[in-house]
């Protein structure tokens, strides 16, 4: 086992030692490095002040991600590239040209966000060869805040900065990244102590199962986007952890054609962005989900595991998968278990998973018909907000009737919960919207949701069914406008 | 005639003067990480951090605090509470003694400071503050507007403005309609959180770096809970990561807190807020529950106004006795009201001390204003732009006594909301747009549109008379470099830039010439906030002032050695001029050093015409009034609730710009910001008192999705002031916020199709998913 992590700061390898496993990397480049060009907003990652660009080696691939600094551990970064907004411009001073398509938009005010932002449009430069319609930019950017600009100019700033490229600089600290990530493909285990706290990061599934039935105590750790918080917002030390993400199976996403249809496997490990990416846009609707789901930032590192065994009541993942008909795959010491989603959420903050046992991964079934399934995430801002309620529509339809229904929700009871009684009221009856009617009263039977600081009871309750309406509504008139983000200003001329 | 000499001026205008677009004098500093705030200083060896502990309680007596366990935590130095205060326990931004830094015995609010705990690092001093031990005992506690307007908790008497008989002219009004507003607070979310660091020197000195928008007020609060003198204090400010009016007073409790872990402990001490905490500990806007009962006739024209304001103003005064004065000088906006009455509640609640907060009331007393002016052409089934330009103020260059009165009796000179109006309606095509949208409304079951069009007025100037005064000082080096100071402070609204342009247009030297240096109380003392955007009217007239006197030094000794009148001597473009030669401004400044002639001067302005009576509610607040107007066009889904602005079409008057790139960037984020505050940024506390939305997790502010599919923004091409400000501009920071009225009103238009116009439902603010949803289902079942 090796007891340091070392990784490429800004071109630069740094070797660390003896540092407290749970330090942020943010607060090591700006305490250790004096590195303070990374801000903190609100060491959440839910404001993006704080956006570093990770290279990571990903299978037989190399990506450049921006990711939150926050909320992120040191150890996470070994064996990765880390470029911070000091590392940008070029070694003579000369501005990248995100950074001078920024000064030269006026795309900042109190600056206080900027480095954040000039992260977040360093990696899209990186990612894209031309600039992406402005709908992209927005996922892009919806993870970062800026409450001076109002958002335009710094918009104009990421679509204007793809002039003038290729940049000879760029390719050459793209090579020396390159190089590093290819040589640090070691697969030693790691185990980090530092005052008297230990984070161990396997590389196999197997030594993960060893590990962690040895020390079912310790807190798993995938992204770190919701066990950060417990870390910078609750004080808690997590005594022992568990990195999981170097171990490669984890990492994987898998199709298999079956009798019934397309499987997709998903490692527990998968990022939220590289499972959208595995999945290439279908269904549209889990498609659409994901680009409402948090941040770019969080999306990079926050996984699809993790976003389950967390157990929150919204999970806005959740009632998607619920809806696929996801199948939880369950792994203690050498003991492999399946269970179906909705049935792994007990209780508030209560799943079922025993001492030592842990998620490997999920499977879902890839509706026969993209158009049967539908999600719907209602919440105050369009983007990177948490759902009030989400639901999701798996609905099959044949010779005018049900044949087959799966309905999931977050946001309406203390997990994510699958509407058993309202798929009873559909199912078998005929596709009309006097059978939907008659189906919204089993929402009562379904559901009691509670009123808390993003949304009412009874706003939950008659949103809930109204998503309901909208998917019957969007399915048989296909031409009537049914969301906002269908509808365009009304145009000159 | 001055005759052109060979080494004369080659270049007809210099480099970064006045008008010019220049982009923000830190922008590339900004991209490349290398501006530096408070939490980024390099700090003293051996400086320690703070950490504020909160009242759990609402309203409680504090029976016991016991410490001991905290004091023995690891990395911990000292714990402080009121006792180890030297000088006064109070922090309080005006005379009102109500703000004391720490509890003592008795808090008032859940996050209000009660000990800190001065350790290594903060994130010791955290952990260690759970170890203490607090026994409360609870007493009665006001959480609401309508609790406390129930138990009369007030933290003054009402105040009342009044022009007119309201009474008989309501009465004999053809029209009557009477209605309520809530309208919610908003968190400033400044990306960078509250920051101080103070270091103590020598005898009793105490030099603190914070990010505040009123060094002064941190000298003298340092000073009076240090128990020294100000001239012992000295603060400085670089910039701030956002203020928005949230640094105005709130900067007081972690400087002083820091300062006082440094007296005591004696090393450096830095104070930070973390984002969760700053929520907690800190004011916010003020909330507001606004009533009102109109009389109008058949055209819309409003004959007499009754409004009252409840103002939820928190456990303390703070500076809510100006804000909910300012909210009843905007409860007119630009409309003039024969008859006129604003009673106004200022409420004490046990919960956070409400502060400043860009637009300082005015935008409440505005929101409620249009409220009433759509009410009143729903109810007559008029336009309400119609509506709105049949109320207008008298025209400047159509004076009509009769209408260019306001309810506290000023007379408005300056009025162009007419021509701003009419400019807009016909850029934006407001009429055709919506007659389309209505029509377009008629065949969508789910998606309905609206569209408003909503005009601004905002006075300029403190009203507290005194506070409208600035400083500056420059130093001219042997060189010729010129460094700058002046007492606002920088908080991304480019007021360094500008004042620098200012300065560069004085002395006819290109802006990079001169360096524009931290604000700090040492160089330019007893300076107001940089509030009330009153920041580059104040100090560039200042600057200017200190710029012209070392000009006329100049001239003077110019004059003398050539021969000349002083008035002969000319500064052009990088040089000056005198009696048909030409010489290089570093020339003339190395040869008047050489002459023992001063290169430095200090400036100073005081804001001319305004006087105010309070007592009366009578006279001259405002030197001048700031216009401006936008039409927003937004979808709601009548499912959900959700919405989207569309488009906004915006013309906002900013006189002669002194930078047109700054001044745009503040009207498109003002405006941003006052959409966030009108549709998604939500406060929630619960009964308890304890504020639910604590976290940008909870609280949502516009992200980069949520601005408007379409902006076209324009400034007002004729704008001139009409007073003598700095270079007939007009002041900017917080008129725009107020554009976002024109989405509120939008999204109630579009609610109202629901009900094809018969009604205009009740909405309040924020006008979320949530409360549009609740419109829909109440109109859509009558």
């Amino acid at each position: 086992m090796r007891d340091n992590i070392s990784f490429l700061l800004n071109g630069r390898v740094e070797h660390v030692a003896d540092v407290c496993p749970t330090t942020t990397l943010l607060q090591w480049l700006r305490r250790v490095k004096r590195l303070t060009g990374t801000k903190e907003g609100c060491a959440e990652g839910d404001c993006g002040a704080c956006t570093v660009v990770v290279g990571r080696v990903k299978g037989e691939a190399i990506a450049f991600e921006a990711i939150n600094a926050c909320i992120a551990f040191l150890p996470m970064f070994d064996g990765t590239t880390v470029t911070t907004v000091e590392g940008v411009a070029q070694a003579d001073g000369k501005l990248h040209p995100c950074q001078q398509s920024l000064v030269d938009n006026h795309a900042s005010q109190c600056g206080f966000c900027t480095p954040g932002f000039t992260m977040s449009l360093y990696a899209l430069y990186r990612n894209e060869a031309t600039a992406p319609a402005v709908s992209a930019i927005e996922e892009a950017l919806a993870g970062n805040l800026c409450r001076c600009t109002g958002y335009g100019p710094i918009v104009q700033a990421a679509q204007s900065m793809f002039g003038g490229r290729p940049q000879a600089a760029d390719a050459e600290r793209r090579q020396v990244e390159v190089d590093y990530l290819a040589a640090a493909k070691h697969g030693e285990t790691l185990c980090i102590t530092g005052e008297d706290r230990r984070m161990l990061v396997p590389r196999s599934e197997d030594e993960l199962a060893a590990l962690y039935l040895s020390r079912p105590d310790a807190t798993i750790v995938a992204g770190a986007t919701d066990v950060g918080l417990w870390v910078t917002k609750q004080d808690r030390l997590l005594n022992t952890s568990i990195y999981i993400g170097r171990v490669e199976e984890l990492a994987r996403v898998t199709r298999s054609q079956t009798d019934l249809g397309v499987v997709i496997r998903m490692g527990a490990g998968v990022t939220h962005s590289d499972a959208a990416r595995a999945l290439s846009g279908r269904p549209a609707a889990l498609h659409e989900l994901w680009r409402r789901f948090a941040g770019e930032q969080v999306r990079n590192i926050g996984t699809v595991g993790g976003n389950i065994a967390n157990g929150s009541p919204i999970g806005d993942l959740s009632p998607a998968l619920i809806a696929l008909g996801a199948q939880v795959l369950l792994r203690r010491g050498d003991e492999r278990r399946t269970v179906t989603l909705e049935n792994f959420f007990i209780g508030y903050g209560k799943q079922d998973l025993r001492a030592g046992e842990f998620l490997t991964g999920i499977e879902i079934m890839l509706p026969a018909d993209s158009a049967d399934f539908s999600c719907h995430k209602v919440s105050k801002r369009m983007l990177d907000d948490i759902s009030a309620v989400c639901g999701a529509f798996n609905i099959h339809i044949q010779e005018s009737r049900v044949a087959q229904v799966r309905i999931g929700f977050g946001g309406m009871a203390a997990v994510p919960k699958r509407a058993f009684a309202v798929e009873a009221a559909l199912l078998g009856q005929p596709w009309t919207r006097a059978t939907v009617d008659a189906a919204l009263v089993a929402f009562e039977d379904d559901f009691s949701p509670i009123s808390d600081a993003r949304a009412s009871a009874s706003y939950r309750m008659q949103v809930a069914k109204n998503l309901l309406v909208r998917t019957f509504v969007e399915r048989t008139r296909t031409a009537t406008p049914t969301q906002v983000t269908d509808c365009a200003a009304s145009m000159s001329e | 005639m001055i005759k052109m000499q060979k080494q004369g001026p080659n270049r007809a205008r210099i480099s970064g003067g006045v008008a010019e677009a220049l982009h923000h004098d830190s922008a590339v500093k900004h991209v490349t990480g290398g501006a530096l705030y408070v939490d980024d200083i390099a700090t003293p060896p051996g400086t320690l951090e703070v950490y504020i502990a909160m009242s759990a309680r609402a309203h409680a007596r504090v029976i016991r605090l016991n410490v001991d366990a905290v004091r023995a935590a690891p990395g911990v130095i000292c714990v402080l509470t009121a006792a180890d205060i030297p000088g006064g326990n109070d922090i309080s931004p005006t005379p009102t003694e109500d703000d004391p830094l720490l509890a003592d015995g008795l808090v008032q609010y859940v996050g209000q400071a009660l000990f800190a705990v001065v350790a290594v690092t903060v994130q010791q001093a955290r952990a260690a503050a759970k170890l203490a031990r607090v026994d409360y005992e609870e007493l009665p506690a006001i959480i609401t507007v309508n609790q406390a307007l129930a138990a009369r908790s007030y933290l003054e008497a009402p105040y009342v403005m009044q022009r007119g008989d309201v009474e008989a002219a309501i009465a004999a009004a053809p029209r009557r309609l009477s209605g309520r507003m809530e309208i919610g607070g908003q968190e400033h979310f400044y990306l960078e959180g509250q920051a101080a660091l103070a270091v103590p020197g020598e005898d009793d000195d105490m030099g603190i770096y914070c990010s505040s928008q009123h060094p002064s007020e941190i000298q003298h609060t340092v000073a009076h809970v240090l128990g020294v003198a100000r001239h012992a204090v000295t603060v400085e400010v670089r910039r701030m990561g956002g203020g928005f009016g949230g640094k105005e007073s709130q900067g007081n409790l972690p400087a002083a807190v820091a300062a006082l872990a440094a007296r005591i402990a004696r090393r450096p001490v830095k104070c930070v807020y973390d984002r969760d905490d700053d929520f907690l500990l800190t004011g916010k806007r003020h909330d507001f529950r606004v009533d009102y009962n109109v009389g109008f006739d058949d055209h819309g024209m409003i004959l007499g106004l009754d409004v009252m304001h409840a103002v939820r103003c928190g456990m303390s005064f703070d500076l809510s006795q100006p804000i909910a004065d300012r909210a009843m000088l905007h409860a007119d906006n630009c409309y003039y009201l024969p008859a006129a009455r604003i009673t106004s509640y200022r409420l004490k609640t046990h919960t956070q001390s409400n502060t400043a907060f860009r637009g300082f009331g005015g935008p409440q007393g505005m929101v409620a204003m249009e409220r009433i002016i759509d009410e009143v052409a729903a109810t007559l089934a008029l336009d309400p732009l119609e509506v709105r330009r049949r109320n207008f103020y008298a025209h400047r260059d159509r004076p009509d006594e009769a209408r260019a009165v306001t309810p506290f009796h000023m007379r408005v000179e300056d009025c162009i909301i007419d021509d701003i109006v009419a400019e807009l309606s016909e850029t934006a095509e407001y009429q055709r747009r919506r007659a389309d949208i209505r029509a377009w409304n008629s065949s969508s079951a789910i998606i309905k549109r609206g569209i408003a069009l909503t005009p601004v007025r905002f006075g300029i100037s403190f009203t507290k008379t005194f506070l409208n005064q600035a400083g500056a000082l420059i130093h001219i080096y042997s060189d010729g470099s010129i460094h700058l100071n002046h007492g606002g402070t920088e908080m991304g609204q480019g007021l360094n830039t500008k004042i620098a342009q200012v300065v560069a247009e004085a002395f006819q030297v290109d802006y990079a010439r001169v360096k524009i240096t931290a604000t700090t109380t040492g160089k330019v003392p007893n300076t107001s906030a940089t509030a009330a955007s009153s920041g580059a009217d104040l100090n560039g007239m200042a600057a200017r002032n200190a710029a012209e006197t070392i000009k006329g030094r100049l001239a003077s000794f110019v004059a003398e050695r050539e021969g000349v009148s002083a008035n002969d001597v000319q500064f052009w473009p990088g040089c000056v001029a005198v009696g048909g030669r030409v010489f290089t401004f570093d020339e003339v400044i190395k040869d008047a050093h050489m002459a023992r002639v001063s290169l430095s001067a200090t400036g100073f302005y005081a804001t001319p015409k305004v006087q105010w009576d309070r007592e009366a509610a009578r006279g001259r607040p405002f030197y001048y009034f700031a216009y401006g107007a936008a039409v927003s066009e937004v979808a709601i889904d009548t499912l959900t609730g959700e919405n989207r602005i569309l488009r906004t079409d915006i013309l906002h008057d900013v006189g002669r710009s002194l930078n047109p790139a700054i001044d745009k960037g503040q009207i498109e984020g003002g405006f941003v910001q006052g959409a966030g505050w009108l549709t998604m940024e939500e406060l929630v506390w619960d009964e308890k008192g304890r504020l639910l939305t604590h976290a940008p997790s909870t609280y949502k502010i516009p992200a980069c999705s949520d601005r408007p599919g379409i902006l076209n923004l324009a400034l007002y091409d004729r704008g001139v002031n009409s007073e003598d400000t700095i270079y007939r501009s007009k002041a900017v920071g917080e008129p725009p916020l107020m554009l976002g009225i024109s989405v509120f009103a939008a999204l109630a238009d579009a609610v109202a199709s629901v009900a094809d116009y018969q009604l205009l439902p009740q909405l309040d603010v924020p006008a979320t998913p949530e409360r549009i949803l609740m419109a829909v289902m109440r109109i859509q079942t009558g």
